[in-house]
């Protein structure tokens, strides 16, 4: 199996803190990583960093063995999914302009339609995107990073402001894409359950990279489920 | 009344160039409505405003000095807003009054004000010439087309810059395309409703499309017929009854936008 990330002593240092501290792991093609870790744990500035967002780092990211700092190849493989995706409310965007923005061909309209029946809001595709609910437009955001056939999808924490049912839906929409479809995930989410169901890999950060390993292995080490839960309790603690 | 008006060939000068910047105005609007940036236009049109004294006072022709100020300020303003850390609003402000007190005080130096400033103030379609027609056009048709060229681009860092980024657009240069697209149609625009009413231009026709709640080109298509109109019977309109075309454009155009919303709050406007 080819590296489909590969990422070595990444360190970002803001004025007064660290906000990732040589973190090095790797995942391999067809992974689905769930990514856990306390509030201002990092997460953010680690997808920032190899989304390329942020280059003011240290060490080195590598998608498919390229350094993205030295090739732009890499663009074109990852399909990212914001937190909470920001737009004008009022944009007269429809369904099918949004998915279509994350077209880098030719328009292929075959090719929305096809991506929006398998996500379920074909019938959304003339609607305006701002008359949309949370679980709706959260699977409009994964269409269209899903429309250029990615190899890696980025997820950020893609179920805040969504109703369960919703996210039930979203959970299988994952599991299929990555089992059926062989598309590596890299999903950060601070639902400890749901990462256990879903996720083969788990990266547990806090600037440092506190585990990184086969999920099992990290949710039947009590011990370190605890410890993380504490983490993440008292930095909970600290925000209240 | 007669037909007799649409025999002219001033008349025919005015219409074809109206068209032009109204379709331009619509397109380029669109995108600094979306941007926020909606009183962008008109900072811009006044900081030409500066221009056109300066050209006057020189005695070079008017437009070359307004096109230089306008996209010099464009790229400024930008640098500032980016640089310095001032809010858009801010920005245009600050760009706004130093375009129209640097003309201010270049009219003293030259004698008062003369016919010549008042025709840049309020437009002069009428008395549009050959040259300045075919200016118009080339400049509409380079502009349409580079916005055709790069539209995905255009459309998706206007909607979301950060995702646009991660997917490999230069964000960047597409914000200082726009801004530059922008200045050029600024100065293009000056003869048609004067530096004053710009905005209304870039703002109005764009607003009312947008309450249309349709996609994206639907949006453009409604907005860019919308501005003809209301430059077409403006033009007419105002040739008849001997009054003012820029304010009769431009009265046109709310005219549009208040039936648009009388429409909308009457529930006609009923949702795809």
């Amino acid at each position: 199996m080819l590296n489909a990330v590969e990422i070595s002593n990444l360190t970002v240092k803001y004025p007064e803190v660290k906000a990732l501290d040589d973190v090095s792991f790797v995942v391999k093609e067809g992974d689905f990583l769930g990514i856990i870790g306390p509030n201002g744990a990092g997460k953010s500035t680690l997808f920032d960093s190899m989304l390329g967002l942020n280059t003011t780092y240290t060490g080195t990211i590598k998608f498919f063995e390229q350094d993205i700092k030295k090739s732009k190849k890499y663009h074109k493989e990852i399909g990212y999914v914001p937190q909470k995706p920001e737009f004008e409310k009022n944009f007269p965007a429809t369904v099918s302009d949004v998915v279509r923005m994350g077209l880098r061909t030719e328009s292929d309209e075959n090719k929305i339609d096809e991506i929006l029946q398998q996500l379920w809001i074909h019938e959304l595709r003339n609607r305006r995107i701002g008359e949309l609910s949370g679980g709706q437009l959260q699977r409009v955001f994964i269409a269209k990073a899903l429309v250029n056939n990615p190899k890696i999808l980025i997820l950020d924490e893609p179920v805040t402001g969504v109703d369960q049912q919703s996210i039930e839906l979203f959970f299988s929409i994952l599991k299929k894409l990555n089992s059926k479809q062989g598309i590596t995930i890299i999903w950060s989410s601070h639902d400890l359950d749901a990462v256990n169901k879903l996720a083969n890999h788990v990266a547990c950060l806090n600037r440092t990279l506190f585990f990184h390993g086969e999920s099992e292995k990290f949710f039947s080490d009590d011990e370190l489920v605890k410890q993380y839960s504490e983490a993440s309790m008292q930095e909970h603690m600290h925000h209240h | 009344m007669s037909f007799e008006i649409l025999t002219y060939s001033f008349m025919h000068r005015a219409l074809i160039s109206g068209i032009a910047i109204a379709i331009l105005c619509s397109v380029i609007g669109l995108f600094l409505v979306l941007r926020r940036y909606s009183l962008f236009g008109d900072a811009l049109a006044h900081s030409s405003f500066g221009g056109i004294a300066l050209g006057l006072f020189a005695g070079v022709y008017p437009l070359w000095t307004a096109y230089g100020v306008s996209i010099i300020s464009a790229l400024i303003i930008t640098k500032i807003k980016d640089r310095y850390n001032i809010s858009g609003d801010a920005s245009i402000a600050v760009l706004l009054s130093s375009g129209i007190a640097t003309g201010l005080v270049i009219i003293s130096f030259s004698g008062g004000f003369s016919i010549d400033i008042f025709s840049f103030l309020f437009g002069s379609i009428l008395l549009i010439s050959v040259n300045d027609t075919v200016l118009i056009l080339a400049l509409t048709g380079g502009i349409l087309i580079v916005i055709l060229l790069l539209y995905r681009q255009i459309l998706y860092s206007t909607f979301n810059e950060e995702q646009a980024k991660v997917s490999g657009i230069s964000v960047e240069k597409i914000n200082y395309l726009i801004i530059f697209m922008a200045g050029l149609t600024v100065v293009t625009s000056i003869q048609l409703v004067g530096v004053l009413l710009i905005s209304a231009l870039f703002v109005i026709p764009n607003v009312t499309a947008i309450m249309y709640g349709r996609g994206f080109k639907q949006t453009a298509i409604i907005s860019i017929s919308f501005s003809v109109f209301s430059v077409l019977s403006g033009i007419l309109i105002s040739y008849i009854f001997d009054i003012t075309p820029a304010g009769t454009i431009v009265l046109f155009s709310i005219g549009l936008l208040a039936a648009t919303m009388g429409i909308r709050s009457l529930g006609l406007l009923s949702k795809k």
